[in-house]
């Protein structure tokens, strides 16, 4: 079993969305995060899922997807160069203490103060899945009150 | 030039060709069955939704054309998801038109309103809700070119009330074409000629064919790879009459109910080419022991069938046709094949068959079902019937002592397994096939699935034959809890049942009943050559079991045989080989 990240182009249509997600429950295959929004043609979508399994399941799934009507293109990109992104949206307890700590881990990994409240502050990074998971881990010990993650984006190198 | 929806939609079916429509009325339809009211589409009238999918399901599959049916919004949609799900598994390809209430009343949980497109979303290959009038004709055409292109399947529009009663623009449009979907027809020419080398290498092939060979109609290129390389066929349920069921190289149906010899030689052979088959777990049994010393050559149409199951040494994606002509041609070019390990193996074959072959033991006095179903086949043999069958033994049954010769004469319920698809698809292939005889082969469970169609029979005086083997049991079910739960017959036992003669006849339809072996050759005469309708109730042996047997995730060694046909043992139990 290992992680996979597909990404599908798909036409945006009434339903589409259901009929691919649908097809993940209905044979039993798991969705760890899916994104999926209009490209710069606004007739077709991306989505980028990201998923568990074996070879095996994870050709069935590539060869599923392809078989439903709307999907234009599929892409493993776990066999490929490609960048990834995840948009992170986290809520940390911070006091007069901790706030400069705070603050700096953010500078360090990018993340910007997008609100600061009386005893908490809001950040938001972005990063690989790797630099998410260290960012989180650092702030782990101040108190996590709320973590939102958009789920991963990905996109081939040098445009596939 | 403006028209009313409903005119747009019959007209655009009319244009693809649909002559024949089964179907049931309903509120939110009723613009539409007012269009058809005068128009040329004959609509049969059936009495009950499921039944109706079934029946353009068996119009499709007798016919190789488009079966359309249609029913209302609510449980009219919800009654049709059984065919649907029916034609999805068997790969049949069906136009399903649902009416759905008025598109602002959507998600309101207005009066029959049921949300057919999310639920029929797994069951289809593809389904619309139109929502302008506009769209109609597009729509339409791309369902039927969606069913039945690369693996055909159903598609299901769904049309609220208001859209087929708004006047809009009809423009027709020429051809359609969706830039996602290019069903992949061709084989890869490196991989045809890497199965061209393996055949004409093997000492053991054996060609294992399903439905993929009827849906592409390629039992004439089939027939041609067998006999050329001498190779012995075995067929799925599915794949029946694919190959000629009376061919000397013909080794019977493979798989759980399959012949002793056609198992022991995908068990023994070194080169399996699966044609336009999907290694299903009725075929297989358990899968390390499928065919373990083969080289796997899938040819099929959908990359996901192929791998899914068993692991292929050379997958071929392609329709089977296309692909079974670029092979042939192949092989003119490769090392001609060792004809005598060709010999020997059809020989060896020929020893398990003779071992093992396909029997029942016959009874002056009471009626087994096999000895019907070779009754049948003795005295229709010569017109070609159309056969349907129902589910379970009288399908098994069917599968093992029919012989077809022909593709599409065949119409069984094979992914899905739905008892009461016979009947409604024999409706369905007779109104395809008018000139065929067209018999479904029932057993008394299953007929009282969809008995309700014999109004439909009696309305449209449409000439199908019902034989039913009764037997006053859920037989199949009673066989496995014979077999695997110590005889304990729950819930299988169904001798509370009507008779089936007088029901056929309170329909207006004729009905016979036969107890006695000596009378099932003059009441089959009579009633199979009248040009009407008719049921016979056959009061079969009521235990008699379809034999062999692979139980269920078990290997051919495995396999509970039929006694042997010479020594007579009152006992009808299974002996099992080891």
């Amino acid at each position: 079993m290992s992680k996979h990240t597909l990404s599908v182009l798909v036409e945006n249509r009434f339903g589409a969305l259901s009929r691919i997600s649908g097809l993940f429950s209905a044979r039993g295959y798991n969705i760890e995060s899916l994104s999926v929004a209009p490209t710069q043609d606004p007739t077709v979508s991306r989505m980028t899922i990201v998923t568990m399994g074996d070879d095996r399941v994870v050709e069935q799934i590539m060869k599923q997807l392809n078989k439903q009507v709307d999907v234009i293109k599929v892409w493993n990109l776990s066999q490929h160069d490609a960048i990834e992104r995840e948009l992170v949206l986290v809520r940390v307890a911070a006091n007069e203490k901790s706030q400069d700590q705070v603050i700096r881990i953010s500078q360090n990994f990018g993340a910007k103060v997008v609100d600061a409240g009386s005893g908490s502050m809001s950040l938001a990074m972005m990063g690989d899945e790797q630099e998410v998971e260290n960012f989180l881990n650092l702030l782990k010990p101040f108190g996590v009150k709320e973590l939102i993650r958009s789920g991963l984006v990905a996109m081939l190198k040098n445009g596939g | 030039m403006e028209k009313f929806g409903a005119e747009i939609l019959v007209d655009t079916l009319i244009e693809e060709g649909v002559e024949v429509m089964f179907g049931y009325p309903g509120g939110v339809l009723l613009y539409i069955f007012d269009v058809l009211y005068d128009s040329p589409i004959n609509f049969i009238l059936v009495r009950h939704e499921q039944a109706a999918a079934h029946a353009a399901e068996g119009y499709a599959r007798a016919s190789g054309k488009v079966g359309v049916c249609m029913a209302t919004s609510g449980p009219g949609a919800t009654n049709l998801t059984t065919g649907i799900a029916n034609a999805y598994m068997d790969s049949s390809p069906i136009v399903a038109i649902t009416g759905q209430v008025t598109t602002q009343l959507i998600g309101q949980d207005a009066f029959q309103e049921a949300d057919a497109v999310g639920i029929t979303r797994s069951i289809t290959k593809y389904n619309y809700l139109l929502k302008d009038a506009r769209d109609i004709h597009r729509t339409i055409k791309e369902a039927f070119y969606i069913a039945r292109t690369g693996r055909p399947g159903p598609v299901l529009v769904d049309v609220p009330k208001d859209v087929s009663s708004t006047r809009a623009e009809f423009e027709k449009i020429e051809k359609v074409g969706l830039r996602s979907y290019n069903p992949v027809l061709k084989g890869n020419p490196k991989q045809v000629r890497r199965a061209a080398e393996s055949i004409s290498r093997a000492r053991r092939p054996v060609i294992y064919g399903g439905g993929g060979i009827i849906i592409s109609g390629a039992a004439e290129e089939v027939r041609r790879l067998a006999e050329s390389q001498q190779i012995p066929v075995t067929l799925t349920l599915m794949g029946l009459g694919g190959f000629p069921g009376t061919h000397p190289y013909f080794m019977g149906m493979l798989g759980m109910h399959g012949t002793w010899s056609a198992n022991r030689a995908v068990r023994d052979c070194d080169c399996l080419i699966a044609i336009g088959a999907r290694f299903d777990d009725r075929v297989t049994g358990k899968v390390d022991e499928f065919a373990p010393h083969a080289e796997i050559i899938h040819i099929d149409i959908d990359p996901s069938s192929i791998a899914k199951n068993v692991p292929a040494h050379i997958p071929i994606v392609g329709d089977v046709k296309t692909v079974l002509h670029q092979l042939l041609k192949e092989l003119q070019t490769t090392a001609p094949f060792d004809s005598t390990h060709r010999e020997k193996w059809l020989e060896e074959i020929g020893g398990w068959e003779e071992e093992h072959p396909l029997h029942y033991h016959s009874s002056k006095n009471s009626l087994k079902p096999q000895f019907v179903i070779e009754k049948i086949y003795e005295l229709t043999r010569r017109e070609k019937p159309v056969i349907t069958t129902e589910v379970g033994q009288n399908q098994m049954w069917t599968a093992q002592f029919f012989k077809f010769d022909e593709p599409r004469t065949f119409i069984s319920s094979g992914g899905l397994g739905t008892m009461g698809f016979g009947f409604p698809a024999a409706i369905g292939a007779k109104l395809a096939k008018p000139e065929r005889l067209v018999i479904d082969i029932a057993g008394d469970g299953s007929f009282q699935m969809n008995i309700q169609e014999l109004a439909t029979v009696a309305q449209y005086k449409i000439p199908v034959k019902v034989v039913i083997l009764n037997n006053q049991y859920l037989g199949m079910v009673r066989q496995w809890q014979e077999h695997f739960y110590n005889k304990r017959y729950s819930h299988t036992c169904i001798s509370c049942q009507p008779d089936f003669k007088k029901v056929a006849e309170a329909y207006g339809v004729k009905g016979y009943r036969v107890e006695q072996p000596a009378d099932v050759g003059p009441v089959l005469k009579e009633a199979l050559f009248s040009d009407e309708p008719a049921v016979i109730d056959f009061r079969v042996e009521r235990e008699e079991n379809v034999l062999p047997i692979i139980p269920p995730g078990k290997s051919v060694y495995d396999t509970i045989l039929a006694p042997p046909p010479k020594r007579r043992q009152p006992s009808r139990k299974g002996r099992r080989m080891k």
